[in-house]
C-alpha cells in the first residue's frame, strides 16, 4: 500500500510549493504597489521627514565646541568650576594649540559666535584672540630662527627632522589621530598621503611638537595643496619646542637626541636657556583679561558635550547654570509668554473664524447653486490674493488715520484726539489673521453642510421641534465635523503664522514663529530655532492628540 | 532686467567677439543686492557699465535682507549659487566669522584712487572686516511731519523722548541697536561714554527706562519701508529709518517732511564675496568688485541715491541726482553741515552685544 498519498507540501503546476509560489506572487504585488507610491514617498522623505529630522537633530548637537577645542575641553574637565579660580596652566596650554590650528583654519571665530549665545562677549574674544596667537613665545621663536645662524628656517630642515630620516618606521598611529582631529575641525575630509609620516623617534621624545608639527603638515597639504617640507612650519611648532625643551627634564631630552638636524636643535634649546618658559595663561591673560574670567570657563566646560539640552532650556526661558537648569533672569524672559500668547490667540482666531464662517457656509450650502457659486466666487476672492497684500490693505483700513477710524470721526462717534488704536496689537493681529484664514474655515464647513439632508430639519420640525431645537438637535450635530476639520485647520496655521503678525502685530500681537524667524535670519542661532520649532510640533501634536481623544479624528470631515 | 543685460550682451559680443571675455572668468554672474531704488542705483551705476565693458550676463537677485542667512544654507549644502553680495558691515562680520565670506585684500585687489593713494588708505577706517568692501556710507536718523510739529520744529535727538513739545506718535526699529544709544544719549550720559554704560547691566537697565518713558507712543517698525510710509500717512510724527528713504519722501514724493540730522548713526554697506566659489566666478567676482568700487563708479551712485560714497576720494566727485538735477552733495549723511553730531555703528560692541541685549530688548518690548 505504498500510495502516493500527499504527506509533503502542496506544489503547483511548476513543482515550486504552493505557499512559496503563492507567497513570490503577493510579494510581486506589494513591491509593484509600493513602486507605485515611491515618488510620492521619496518626495515625502526628502522634503518633510529629513528636515523635521535634521531639525531635530539641530535642537540638542553641540559638536563645535568639541570639535574645535579637541584637546581644550579634555584638560577642562578637571577644572571645578565652584572654586572661582580660573584654570591652570594645562587647560591654557590646550587652549593655545587648539586655537592656533582653529585660527588658521578660521574656525574659532564660527566658535566665538556659538558660545556668545550662551556668554556676552566670547565672540569678540575669541575673534580678537584669534589675530594675537603670533604673541605667544615671541622672543623663544626669535631665538630658535636665530640660532645655528638660521638653520632652522629652513622647511626642509625641519621635514627631515620630524619624519626622523629614511629609517624612522614612523608613527602611522599619531597620524591618524591629528587625522582625524583636523577632520573634525574642519568638516573636510583628510584621507589620502599627504607625504608625510611623523617619526616614531621624535614622537616619543617631543610628543608635542609632533602634535603640533603634524597639524602643520596636514593643514598645508590637505587645505592648501602644498608640499610639507617646502613649507616654513608654524609658530606653534616652534613654540612647542621651546615648550618641551624648557619643560623639567626637556634638557636631558635633547642632550640625548641624536635624530636629524640633532645639532641644530641642541643650538636652539641652547638659544632658549636665558628664556624664562612660556606661561600660556600669561599671555592669554594679556591678549585679554576675559580669559581669567570664570564666567567663560564655565560656559566652555557647560557646553564641552557633544549634545547639549541648552538650546531647549533657553527656549523655556532657562538656562543651564552651574548646578544643573536655572531659571533665567526676569529681563531676558520671553519665551513661554510667546508660546502662550500664540497659543491664546490662535484659540482666539479659531474661534472668531468658526462665528463668522459658520453662517457664511450655512448660506452657501442652503442657496441654488448659482448663487451659491457666486458667493463662493466671493469667498475665495481674497484666498487668491497675494497674503502681503490682504495684510497691508488692513493696515490702511485699521491705522489710526485710516479708513475706519476716518469714517467714525466723520459720522461723530469718535474724536479727532482720540482716535482708536486698532492696529500694532493683538487686535489688529486677530482682525487680519481671521479674515486671512477664514476660507480655511469656510470650505470644509461648507463641504460638510451640503452633505447634510434638508430633509432631517423638516422631519424634525414636522414632529413639532422649534428652529432652534431643530437646529440646535439635528442640524448642528451633524455639521460638527465640518467644524472640526475647519478648526484644525485654521488652528494649525495659525500656530505658525509669521508674516501677518511681523507686519501689524506690534510688540504684543507677535508670534512665537517671528522669534523663530529672527534666529534662523538675523542671529543666525538655528539650535534655538530648532529647538523652539520642535516644541512648537511637540505642542501641535499634543493638541491633536488631545483632539482625537475629546472629539475623534474620525470627526473630522473635508467634504 | 536680466533682459537688458542679456541684451547689452549681445550687442558687446556682436562688437567686440574675439576678445569677449577673458577665458579664466565665468560668463555669468549673480549679483545680490536689497532690491527696490538701492538696487536701481547699482544696477546703473555698475552692473551696466560692467556688462557693457565686459559682456557678461548679470543676474540680479534681491535677497540681502536674508543673505546671512541663505548663505550658510547654501555653505551647508556645497552649492552656493551667488557670486557677489551686498550686505550690511554687521553682517558682512557674521560672514567672515561664520567662514562664509572670502578675506578681500584691499591694496591686491582694489583699484587705488585716480590721485595714486592706495585702496586702503583710500577707504580708510570704515575697511571694518577682512571680507567687507565698503561701498556707501548710509545713516539711521530721523524726518519728521512738518505740519504736526508747531512752531519750533525739532531739533535735537532727545526731542523724540520729549512727548511734551511734540506730542502723537514715533516710528523706532523694533531691535535695541542705535534706540539704546540714543536712549541713553538722552538720559544723560555723555556720548564717548555710551558704549561703557551700555555694556553694563544697569547701563541697559537706564536704557530701557528711558525707552519706557516714550513706549506707549511708540510704532515699531521691522522693514525700512514702514517710516516713510507711517510718516506720509501722518501716523507718525516723526520716525527713524536710513536716510535714503527719508530723501524719497522728501524729494520725490513731496510729502512735508523734514530731516533731523541730530546723532545720525552711521553704517555701512558693501560688497562680499562668497567663500568656496571655483577660481573662475572669483576672478570674475574680484573683477567686478574692483570696476565697481573705483572711484568714479562710487560716486556716480551718488546721481540715484543719497548715499555717500565710502572712498574719500569719491566724494568730491558727487553730483546731482540723475532725474531731479538737485545737488546731492547737501543730502549726504557726510555732508559737513548735517554730520555735526554723528554716531558710528560700533560693530565691535554689536557683534558681543547683540544677542544678549535684543533679548532683554524683546522682553521688554513684549511686557
Amino acid at each position: 500500500m505504498s500510495d502516493t498519498t500527499q504527506s509533503g507540501p502542496v506544489l503547483s503546476a511548476d513543482g515550486t510549493p504552493l505557499k512559496r509560489s503563492l507567497a513570490r506572487a503577493l510579494r510581486m504585488q506589494k513591491v509593484r504597489a509600493l513602486m507605485l507610491i515611491a515618488p510620492l514617498l521619496i518626495f515625502i522623505l526628502l522634503t518633510f521627514i529629513l528636515p523635521i529630522a535634521d531639525m531635530l537633530f539641530r535642537s540638542v548637537e553641540n559638536r563645535i565646541v568639541a570639535d574645535t577645542l579637541s584637546e581644550t575641553v579634555v584638560t577642562l574637565e578637571e577644572w571645578d568650576a565652584m572654586s572661582g579660580d580660573a584654570p591652570g596652566e594645562a587647560v591654557y596650554e590646550s587652549l593655545y594649540y587648539d586655537l592656533f590650528v582653529a585660527a588658521e583654519a578660521k574656525e574659532h571665530t564660527k566658535l566665538g559666535t556659538r558660545l556668545n549665545y550662551e556668554q556676552t562677549g566670547i565672540s569678540s574674544l575669541f575673534r580678537s584672540s584669534g589675530r594675537k596667537m603670533d604673541d605667544f613665545g615671541e622672543d623663544h621663536v626669535e631665538a630658535i630662527e636665530d640660532a645655528s645662524d638660521g638653520a632652522l628656517k629652513d622647511a626642509a630642515l625641519w621635514y627631515e627632522i620630524m619624519t626622523g630620516g629614511s629609517s624612522d618606521a614612523g608613527n602611522t598611529e599619531l597620524l591618524k589621530a591629528q587625522r582625524s582631529k583636523m577632520a573634525q575641525l574642519t568638516g573636510e575630509g583628510f584621507g589620502g598621503d599627504i607625504g608625510f609620516v611623523p617619526g616614531a623617534d621624535i614622537s616619543e621624545t617631543f610628543p608635542r611638537l609632533a602634535r603640533a608639527y603634524t597639524d602643520f603638515a596636514l593643514f598645508v597639504a590637505v587645505m592648501d595643496g602644498d608640499v610639507v617640507a617646502e613649507e616654513d612650519p608654524w609658530e606653534s611648532v616652534f613654540v612647542a619646542f621651546a615648550q618641551e625643551v624648557q619643560a623639567p627634564g626637556g634638557a636631558e631630552k635633547i642632550a640625548g637626541y641624536t635624530g636629524p638636524g640633532a645639532a641644530e636643535l641642541q643650538a636652539a634649546a641652547a638659544a632658549l636657556a636665558d628664556l624664562e618658559p612660556i606661561s600660556f595663561k600669561q599671555t592669554f591673560v594679556d591678549i585679554d583679561e576675559d580669559w581669567e574670567d570664570v564666567g567663560n570657563w564655565r560656559t566652555i566646560q557647560t557646553y564641552s558635550p557633544k549634545y547639549t539640552s541648552g538650546y531647549f532650556l533657553n527656549s523655556i526661558d532657562m538656562q543651564k547654570g552651574v548646578d544643573g537648569a536655572e531659571a533665567r533672569p526676569e529681563n531676558q524672559q520671553i519665551y513661554i509668554t510667546l508660546f502662550k500668547r500664540t497659543m491664546f490667540m490662535s484659540l482666539v482666531i479659531t474661534g472668531s473664524c468658526i462665528l463668522l464662517g459658520y453662517p457664511v457656509a450655512w448660506i452657501l450650502a442652503n442657496l441654488p447653486t448659482r448663487t451659491a457659486n457666486l458667493l463662493m466666487i466671493l469667498v475665495l476672492l481674497p484666498f487668491w490674493t497675494s497674503l502681503l497684500v490682504r495684510t497691508s490693505a488692513w493696515k490702511v483700513m485699521l491705522q489710526q488715520q485710516g479708513v475706519i477710524n476716518d469714517v467714525l470721526v466723520w459720522l461723530g462717534l469718535v474724536a479727532d484726539d482720540a482716535r482708536l488704536v486698532m492696529i500694532n496689537n493683538q487686535f489688529g493681529t486677530i482682525v487680519a489673521m481671521t479674515h486671512i484664514l477664514l476660507p480655511f474655515m469656510i470650505l470644509p464647513m461648507y463641504s460638510v453642510m451640503q452633505t447634510i439632508n434638508p430633509t432631517y430639519l423638516r422631519a424634525a420640525k414636522s414632529l413639532g421641534a422649534t428652529n432652534w431645537t431643530a437646529f440646535w438637535r439635528v442640524y448642528f450635530p451633524q455639521s460638527v465635523p465640518g467644524i472640526g476639520a475647519g478648526s484644525i485647520l485654521v488652528f494649525i496655521l495659525s500656530i505658525g503664522y509669521y508674516i501677518t503678525p511681523e507686519i501689524v502685530g506690534g510688540t504684543k500681537g507677535v508670534f512665537i514663529s517671528n522669534r523663530i524667524a529672527y534666529h534662523i535670519s538675523s542671529s543666525l542661532n538655528w539650535g534655538l530655532a530648532a529647538a523652539l520649532g520642535t516644541i512648537l510640533l511637540a505642542v501641535v501634536l499634543l493638541l491633536y492628540w488631545a483632539y482625537d481623544k475629546i472629539v475623534g479624528i474620525d470627526n473630522v470631515k473635508l467634504g | 532686467m536680466k533682459l537688458r543685460n542679456l541684451t547689452a550682451l549681445a550687442a558687446t559680443t556682436a562688437l567686440c567677439a574675439p576678445m569677449a571675455f577673458a577665458a579664466d572668468m565665468a560668463d555669468e554672474m549673480t549679483i545680490v543686492s536689497w532690491g527696490g531704488a538701492y538696487s536701481n542705483s547699482q544696477i546703473k551705476a555698475y552692473s551696466e557699465p560692467y556688462a557693457e565693458k565686459t559682456g557678461v550676463t548679470i543676474i540680479n537677485d534681491e535677497s540681502s535682507a536674508e543673505a546671512v542667512a541663505k548663505l550658510r544654507a547654501m555653505n551647508e549644502a556645497g552649492n552656493v549659487t551667488w557670486d557677489v553680495v551686498d550686505v550690511v558691515a554687521a553682517d558682512a562680520m557674521r560672514l567672515c566669522d561664520e567662514g562664509l565670506a572670502m578675506e578681500i585684500d584691499p591694496d591686491e585687489h582694489l583699484a587705488p584712487a585716480p590721485d595714486g593713494t592706495s585702496a586702503e588708505d583710500d577707504f580708510g577706517d570704515l575697511l571694518v572686516s577682512d571680507c567687507f568692501i565698503p561701498q556707501i556710507v548710509y545713516s539711521t536718523t530721523f524726518g519728521y511731519r512738518t505740519d504736526l510739529v508747531g512752531d519750533t520744529p525739532p531739533s535735537k535727538i532727545c526731542d523724540v523722548f520729549d512727548l511734551e513739545a511734540y506730542p502723537g506718535k514715533r516710528a523706532l526699529e523694533k531691535r535695541p541697536i542705535n534706540n539704546m544709544e540714543w536712549a541713553l544719549l538722552c538720559d544723560g550720559v555723555a556720548k564717548e561714554d555710551v558704549y561703557d554704560v551700555l555694556e553694563t547691566e544697569e547701563g541697559q537697565e537706564q536704557a530701557l527706562a528711558k525707552l519706557d518713558t516714550i513706549k506707549d507712543s511708540v510704532i515699531w517698525w521691522s522693514a525700512g519701508a514702514d517710516t516713510p510710509q507711517l510718516l506720509a500717512d501722518g501716523e507718525v510724527v516723526m520716525g527713524s529709518t536710513y536716510n535714503g528713504r527719508l530723501f524719497s519722501v522728501i524729494e520725490e514724493q513731496d510729502q512735508p517732511v523734514a530731516m533731523l540730522w541730530d546723532a545720525q548713526v552711521f553704517d555701512l554697506d558693501g560688497w562680499i564675496i562668497p567663500a568656496g566659489l571655483s577660481d573662475e566666478r572669483k576672478a570674475r567676482a574680484l573683477d567686478y568688485i574692483y570696476f565697481a568700487t573705483d572711484t568714479q563708479r562710487l560716486a556716480d551712485q551718488a546721481k540715484y541715491i543719497s548715499y555717500g560714497p565710502a572712498r574719500a576720494s569719491s566724494a568730491p566727485l558727487v553730483g546731482q541726482h540723475a532725474e531731479l538735477g538737485i545737488d546731492m552733495a547737501p543730502h549726504m549723511p557726510t555732508d559737513p553741515e548735517n554730520s555735526k553730531n554723528t554716531f558710528l555703528y560700533n560693530y565691535e560692541f554689536w557683534a558681543d552685544y547683540r544677542d544678549d541685549i535684543d533679548a532683554k530688548f524683546q522682553a521688554w518690548l513684549a511686557k
